[in-house]
């Protein structure tokens, strides 16, 4: 799907969490065996929309992660698809081994909602940052993860989470208001990377909320006469590869871009494509093997190079190495 | 189950079956856990074959009630009843611990292995799948019933009173868990491990209704899962006193025994002393 950037306006400023509570609801209203289980931040997770629109099938946990795994485990096996969202340092990573276990291996169709994910989560700080949930649930077999880059497309996953993903998922997204431009026309396929533009010198490679960021770094390069491509990872797993070889193939040179971890994240997934495929020169911008911090997100965002400037920059250098 | 039989002594005779089978598989599989899988024997004689409401020929049966064996590392027990009840023959017990086989060392829902409710092995998991699993049956106003199956050193997981407290919460009375509570773990008595006690007023103190029980023997069995099905308003748990190997005299209490299987003259010895037992 090929786009072109002029195409693509803001059309305002939403969370991508606010994306997730709505699909939730969209997908609940069309398939009754979609039920919610809550982790004591309901409306944090924007799940409170289900829960005013069908509290008889919100269930409160309580703040027991572990426990909400299983007891979602229990409802997939008893034929429900349950949603169990809380934020991704919890959902992710405190319950790790019921995922495995009780989710994965069993393959069965539980959502994982992966709230305040990357740096943007701002002031709360580094315990409260997702940043290692993609390494982690990457690694575990038979799941799904879907990273969209704004509220529509959080919708969007959130519905295709359950329509087409018969088991395991982990759906990922942010706190802070982001811009949302996505065509609501634009088809969302699980597994299949979008081109948001087409430019010949470079292929940016991003997902989540850095896509927005890829593209003004791409117009920024676009000024200096570098013309690149966006690719829209807003699958990790299973990943695109076809999608990112033909990015190899054509431009080049591959520059990935994500609010994680440079460990384990978008960056490694690409160059395991890559390095056995069809090798590239590559950069990579994410968290350099470090915890976030305090800070307003805009703050944080250019602290850590995760913002259209730095991308470009980064793009740029690439380049230059490369001729020189 | 039409069949449910009430008779103790045909009862025994279906227990000392399964403990039989599960020394042979874990002998011809030449690893495994046979301590608490020949302690829970009783237990599974008078579940698989008396008090669930199953149909082995329709394991998919909406209606029936689920068993949800927390413990993956009893397996063999598990196995053993599962194919005595008939949900597949007796045959593959031999292929326990084998590649290709649907008998994994820990339980595994990939299989397919007809009549497993789930994969588990990994302790403290299977009470919230088993909560979730009532919730369900509340939510849908069936009438089918959950049983989760735990041992006492699993006990020693928070994430167990997690669940616990959901159960309570949520006044799942159509759940029992039933404790294994044979005192003994990998490293020794569970006083000198971690302690447990005073553990039914932990669980009272849960919201739980607490039966205690002899959990080897099958009168004992046969009278507190019926007190436990018509029991309502809380869910209950099931301290089942046990003693791991039990049937086989020179190993019954020997926590050594947890995690070893029989090698070719123990088996004899083995199926020797169940034969010679009451």
């Amino acid at each position: 799907m090929q786009i072109d950037i002029g195409e693509l306006q803001k059309r305002g400023d939403v969370p991508t969490r606010i994306g997730f509570g709505r699909g939730l609801e969209t997908i609940a209203e069309i398939d009754n065996r979609v039920v919610a289980l809550g982790a004591d931040i309901t409306s944090s997770v924007s799940m409170n929309f289900f829960q005013a629109r069908f509290p008889e099938r919100f269930f409160s946990l309580g703040i027991a992660e572990q426990n909400i795994m299983g007891v979602a485990a229990g409802m997939a096996l008893s034929g429900k698809i349950p949603f169990a969202a809380t934020y991704g340092v919890f959902s992710a990573l405190r319950t790790t081994d019921q995922i495995r276990v009780s989710i994965c291996y069993n393959n069965i169709p539980v959502k994982i909602g992966g709230a305040h994910a990357g740096i943007s989560v701002g002031p709360d700080g580094a315990t409260h940052q997702a940043l290692e949930d993609i390494a982690v649930m990457r690694a575990l077999p038979n799941m799904t993860i879907l990273s969209p880059c704004d509220a529509t497309q959080a919708a969007q996953a959130t519905e295709a989470a359950v329509t087409q993903v018969p088991g395991p998922a982990y759906i990922r997204f942010g706190r802070e208001a982001v811009p949302d431009f996505i065509p609501e026309d634009l088809p969302f396929v699980p597994g299949k990377a979008q081109k948001l533009k087409d430019g010949s010198d470079l292929t940016l490679i991003a997902t989540g909320h850095m896509i927005w960021e890829a593209l003004q770094a791409a117009k920024i390069l676009d000024k200096e006469g570098i013309h690149v491509s966006v690719l829209n990872i807003h699958t990790i797993k299973p990943l695109d590869s076809q999608a990112i070889i033909k990015a190899a193939e054509s431009t080049g040179v591959i520059v990935t871009v994500e609010e994680h971890q440079l460990f384990g994240g978008l960056g490694s997934a690409v160059a395991e494509v890559l390095a056995q495929q069809f090798p590239v020169p590559m950069a990579m911008v994410g968290m350099p093997d470090c915890f976030g911090e305090s800070g307003t997100p805009e703050q944080l965002l250019k602290k850590y190079g995760l913002h259209a400037q730095n991308i470009a920059a980064v793009a740029k250098n690439k380049l230059q190495k490369i001729k020189s | 189950m039409k069949s449910a039989i009430q008779d103790t002594k045909e009862l025994k005779s279906i227990a000392r079956q399964l403990r039989r089978d599960v020394i042979n598989s874990l002998a011809t599989a030449g690893s495994g856990h046979l301590g608490a899988s020949l302690g829970l024997a009783d237990i599974f004689a008078v579940l698989y074959f008396s008090h669930l409401n199953h149909q082995p020929q329709n394991p998919h049966w909406s209606q029936r009630d689920r068993l949800v064996l927390s413990i993956g590392h009893v397996a063999p027990i598990l196995y053993a009843s599962l194919a005595n009840a008939g949900y597949f023959h007796r045959d593959e017990l031999a292929t326990l611990r084998k590649l290709g086989s649907r008998l994994q060392g820990h339980p595994g829902l990939d299989t397919q292995l007809p009549g497993l409710e789930t994969s588990s092995g990994s302790l403290g998991q299977g009470l919230s799948i088993a909560v979730g699993m009532a919730l369900t049956a509340k939510y849908d106003k069936k009438k089918w019933q959950v049983y989760s199956i735990h041992g006492d050193g699993e006990l020693q997981e928070g994430a167990i009173w997690e669940a616990a407290m959901s159960a309570s919460h949520y006044k799942l009375d159509n759940l029992t868990a039933i404790v294994d509570r044979n005192r003994v773990q990998i490293d020794g008595p569970t006083h000198r491990v971690m302690s447990l006690e005073p553990l039914p007023d932990k669980f009272q103190a849960f919201g739980w209704h607490v039966l205690e029980c002899n959990g080897n023997s099958i009168k004992d069995l046969l009278d507190v899962l019926h007190k436990a099905r018509e029991y309502t308003g809380k869910p209950t748990v099931i301290l089942a006193h046990t003693k791991m190997g039990a049937g086989v005299a020179q190993i019954e209490d020997d926590y050594s025994w947890h995690g070893k299987a029989p090698d070719a003259k123990q088996r004899i010895a083995f199926l020797k002393a169940l034969d010679n037992a009451n």
